[in-house]
């Protein structure tokens, strides 16, 4: 069983590379967005201090989102994603390997990119490693949850738009948590601590259900 | 006796006993609402509270609160008969959760729109990022959602099974909404919102509002069933039976 995830995930992983575009693209977006937020508001050092955790968060979380229509739809393109609910193998452990792999590409980056938006934001490097910290517990409990809504809308006429209709709601709670940790850690009394237990318990429920909810929505489309 | 539990599982057996419901339901339902308008209005008090009172503009809560209510409730409703559709595979169940989300997202809209109204004399404001009006919103976006999903498949079953995961998927945020108006410790959740506070109101005010909740729920009944009829003939168009409704329908 560990074969055929480690298969999957090295698979995924080297079709990515050898198409290095689809993992700059989202960089590139989150990093885009990021700076656009200064020019439309204004640069005042404080504010910008103020709205930088949530600013970074909603960026990552579109980045993410974006990058999901491409989890499974170029699996279920070329019918390659038939022969994996053909296989004997549990199909919630390939959609792990395939939403680790797609965490790997899109939302590590993002977590290595944070301190060089974050200076733009002028937060404290504190703040920095808290956002860090905060989005490399946030950004997996996205693409878990993404690929719920990812293989929902497979194959659907304007999935895109529809697909953050529907998983947006549910990124509520990771967007409040995570920005809130961010946010708190500049007040000096405050304590980050439960925002992080209440992320870990989000990510360990995430990883516990999502695979299964996906694998039973690719069942669903694909049938 | 042998009773059939799964009679009206069949669209053929549950369309005629809808029909005869409907008319039933609606009518009750509008005498609730004008008793509990009539209550509401002229034999509650004409403040609220006691050491900040409200004044006439607190009867808002009649049809605030049972519309929070029947929003949660309409969404659980919604997600068991999904789930109850995925287990056994029936058909009736997935119509039914579809004829229930509508009638859950305007109830949705009726508790934000009447607390805008309401946030405005109390608190200066028509909205608030306060986590209860919140996650009331976040509720509305799960039934749009549901909605839009649903619409956006054209096979009818992929669309009820996809729409349905969806439900039960969504079905985690509802105890942060719950939890959000019912919150256990006030000095945890500091909100603008007034926590529910049922058990300190004065009766006539509650009774009012009871009957409104009693009145909304049979209205949702009303509207579901009303709904659920013309789904039926819709998915079921190419029977004989439909066919038969329809030709009787057209020469009476």
């Amino acid at each position: 069983m560990l074969k055929v995830f480690t298969c999957i995930l090295t698979r995924d992983l080297t079709l990515a590379l050898r198409r290095r575009t689809d993992v700059l693209t989202t960089l590139f977006f989150f990093v885009i967005v990021v700076s656009l937020f200064p020019l439309g508001v204004g640069s005042e050092r404080e504010m910008l201090r103020e709205l930088g955790p949530g600013v970074v968060w909603v960026a990552a979380l579109l980045a993410s989102m974006l990058a999901l229509e491409r989890l499974f739809a170029a699996d279920f393109d070329d019918g390659t994603l038939e022969q994996m609910l053909l296989t004997g193998q549990p199909l919630s452990l390939l959609v792990l390997a395939k939403v680790i792999a797609h965490w790997l590409l899109t939302g590590l980056p993002l977590v290595i990119v944070a301190p060089l938006v974050a200076m733009q934001y002028h937060l404290d490097p504190a703040a920095v490693w808290i956002m860090m910290a905060s989005l490399l517990v946030g950004t997996p409990i996205l693409s878990l949850l993404g690929a719920i809504g990812a293989a929902l809308t497979l194959g659907l006429r304007g999935g895109g738009i529809l697909l953050s209709l529907l998983i947006l709601p549910l990124y509520i709670p990771v967007l409040v948590y995570g920005s809130g940790a961010v946010s708190v850690s500049m007040i000096e009394i405050a304590d980050t601590v439960p925002y992080f237990y209440l992320l870990g318990a989000f990510l360990l429920m995430a990883l516990l259900f999502a695979p299964l909810a996906s694998a039973a929505a690719l069942r669903i489309s694909t049938e | 006796m042998k009773i059939n539990w799964f009679k009206y599982a069949s669209p053929t057996a549950f369309y005629p006993l809808a029909g005869r419901l409907v008319p039933v339901l609606f009518g009750a339902s509008l005498v609730l609402i004008l008793f509990s308008l009539y209550w509401g209005f002229f034999e509650t008090p004409d403040r609220l509270g006691g050491t900040n009172p409200q004044k006439e503009y607190y009867r808002i809560i009649f049809i605030h609160v049972p519309s929070a209510w029947m929003s949660m409730w309409l969404y659980l409703v919604l997600a068991a008969w999904a789930a109850i559709g995925l287990v056994f595979n029936t058909r009736l169940s997935f119509m039914m959760a579809n004829a229930v989300a509508p009638t859950g997202a305007i109830f949705t809209f009726i508790a934000l729109w009447t607390g805008a109204f309401w946030g405005r004399p109390s608190w200066g404001t028509y909205w608030d990022w306060d986590p209860r009006l919140t996650s009331e919103l976040i509720l509305f976006f799960l039934y749009i959602g549901y909605i839009a999903l649903h619409s956006a498949i054209d096979d009818v079953r992929r669309a009820d099974r996809a729409s349905a995961l969806l439900a039960i998927v969504g079905l985690v945020m509802l105890p942060v909404i719950f939890w959000s108006i019912n919150c256990p410790d006030p000095n945890q959740c500091a909100a603008l919102h007034q926590r529910s506070s049922l058990s300190d109101i004065e009766s006539n005010i509650l009774t009012a509002m009871l009957t409104m909740t009693l009145a909304f729920w049979i209205y949702s009944f009303a509207a579901a069933f009303a709904r659920l009829r013309s789904i039926i003939l819709t998915r079921e168009g190419d029977s004989t039976w439909v066919r038969g409704v329809l030709e009787r329908e057209a020469s009476a």
